[in-house]
């Protein structure tokens, strides 16, 4: 069972969805005991990240998270994955997951149209096993205007977009992150999803 | 690069695709939900639903509408027409709309938008626009399906809309709606031009190169077209393949 952590987020029925469309058993939970008991944990998300940390700190969810990401395949999308870096910028300075060494900023380029909204190509920086069966045009649905900044050692995939946009990310383990929307991205993004589901714990 | 998008929009009244000619004149013309899923395979890169429906039970259907189409379709979802609350809003993203379009309730009530952000994210705030020109370089907002002139002017209104919070903008031309000699290049250009946030071009679209020349012309980051994929005179496809043979990025 995939664990979707409900953490009074956004749009998180699309992941379900896609999810279902796929086959795959999941459950919208806020409860640690099925984050425990799940074979994997998507930690799904829009919105301000201060407020999304607020959510998980009063949900009690945080240490459960973090114990978790180190033993079974998780990932977070969109906001989900900027959580889990070690800080962010957006509004003030402010902790998050620490799983993966980094931090969130503004998409800081004057000529850009923010938020980077639609569907970027993604560019593949280092294997990785969310990316069995893709080709070399690909593309991904985003939206946002805020952007990791990572050792190319946790830099997976990018976009550009402007600059290097942080696509996929990791920890080398089991720790995942994206930053674009796979329950969004058609066909792309329910491969990504489905290759997710069959990582081995 | 991030490509340019193609979104179909598909005007729904009483959970039945219809179309109308300048807003008036409309006909039944079929299932949103199959609609969608065939936009969905000719590579639409959004979706929007405007719902015209004025009864409360007919938001109802709409709402089951988006809700059956988000299991089918994996691509962003907009809802518009009749959300005139935040509470609109919230029903519409639950149903499974990764965004909504808000249009004649925003210019009444410049504060849903903000609101609107504040609670969801900017991202899923479009602020819909219908404007006209009444002189050289100078247009108008006007609500209700284009019937009032609320004698706002357009820069000033799509600058408000930027500072409340909305995510993207989805400029109509009045003039040009229902036409189909083209998006109104000179409105589309102003109003990119006055905004960061994306702009998406709609009404006009009337031939395959319409596409493309919004995006050599201008900087716009989508465009949106009803009646032209409707009536099957052209498939999403088909303007991506122009749109690329031009040079334009697109998915």
């Amino acid at each position: 069972m995939i664990a979707i952590v409900d953490y009074g987020a956004g749009n998180i029925f699309s992941v379900k969805n896609a999810l279902d469309h796929l086959g795959l058993e999941s459950r919208l939970t806020d409860k640690k005991e099925d984050l425990i008991a799940a074979d994997r944990i998507i930690l799904p998300g829009v919105g301000a990240f201060p407020w999304a940390m607020n959510m998980l700190s009063v949900s009690g969810l945080v240490d459960t998270i973090k114990e978790q990401a180190a033993q079974k395949p998780f990932l977070g999308i969109c906001l989900g994955m900027q959580l889990i870096f070690d800080k962010s910028y957006e509004f003030e300075e402010c902790a998050g997951l620490g799983l993966v060494g980094g931090y969130v900023d503004k998409i800081n380029e004057p000529d850009l149209v923010i938020p980077h909204m639609g569907w970027n190509k993604l560019e593949y920086n280092r294997d990785c096993r969310l990316f069995d069966g893709l080709g070399n045009d690909e593309y991904v649905y985003f939206v946002h205007s805020y952007k990791a900044f990572c050792d190319d050692k946790n830099l997976y995939a990018y976009c550009t977009y402007g600059s290097k946009v942080p696509a996929v990310v990791g920890d080398g383990k089991f720790v995942y992150g994206c930053q674009f929307h796979p329950e969004k991205s058609g066909e792309t993004g329910l491969k990504i999803l489905k290759n997710f589901a069959e990582l081995r714990p | 690069m991030l490509a340019k998008r193609i979104i179909p929009c598909i005007d729904v009244r009483d959970g039945k695709v219809v179309k109308g000619v300048n807003f008036e004149g409309i006909k039944e013309v079929g299932d949103p939900v199959a609609c969608a899923c065939e936009y969905n395979e000719q590579g639409a890169d959004e979706i929007v639903f405007y719902d015209i429906t004025a009864s409360h039970e007919g938001r109802g259907v709409m709402l089951d509408v988006v809700r059956e189409t988000a299991k089918k379709v994996f691509v962003p979802l907009t809802v518009g027409g009749g959300i005139k609350t935040v509470d609109d809003i919230r029903d519409t993203l639950r149903a499974g709309a990764d965004k909504v379009s808000v249009n004649s309730q925003a210019v009444q009530n410049p504060q849903l938008i903000k609101e609107g952000a504040d609670i969801f994210g900017s991202q899923c705030i479009c602020v819909g626009v219908d404007a006209k020109a009444v002189g050289e370089n100078k247009w108008t907002v006007f609500i209700n399906g284009g019937r009032i002139d609320m004698k706002l002017d357009l820069i000033d209104w799509v600058k408000k809309c930027e500072q409340l919070g909305a995510g993207e903008i989805c400029l109509n031309s009045i003039d040009t709606d229902g036409v189909r000699g083209g998006f109104d290049l000179n409105m589309l250009k102003a109003v990119v031009d006055a905004v960061r946030i994306p702009v998406i071009a709609s009404g006009g679209a009337g031939k395959l190169g319409d596409f493309a020349d919004a995006f050599l012309k201008t900087d716009c980051s989508a465009a949106l077209a009803a009646s032209l994929f409707h009536f099957h005179e052209l498939t999403v496809g088909q303007v991506k393949e122009d749109c690329r043979s031009k040079g334009i990025i697109v998915r």
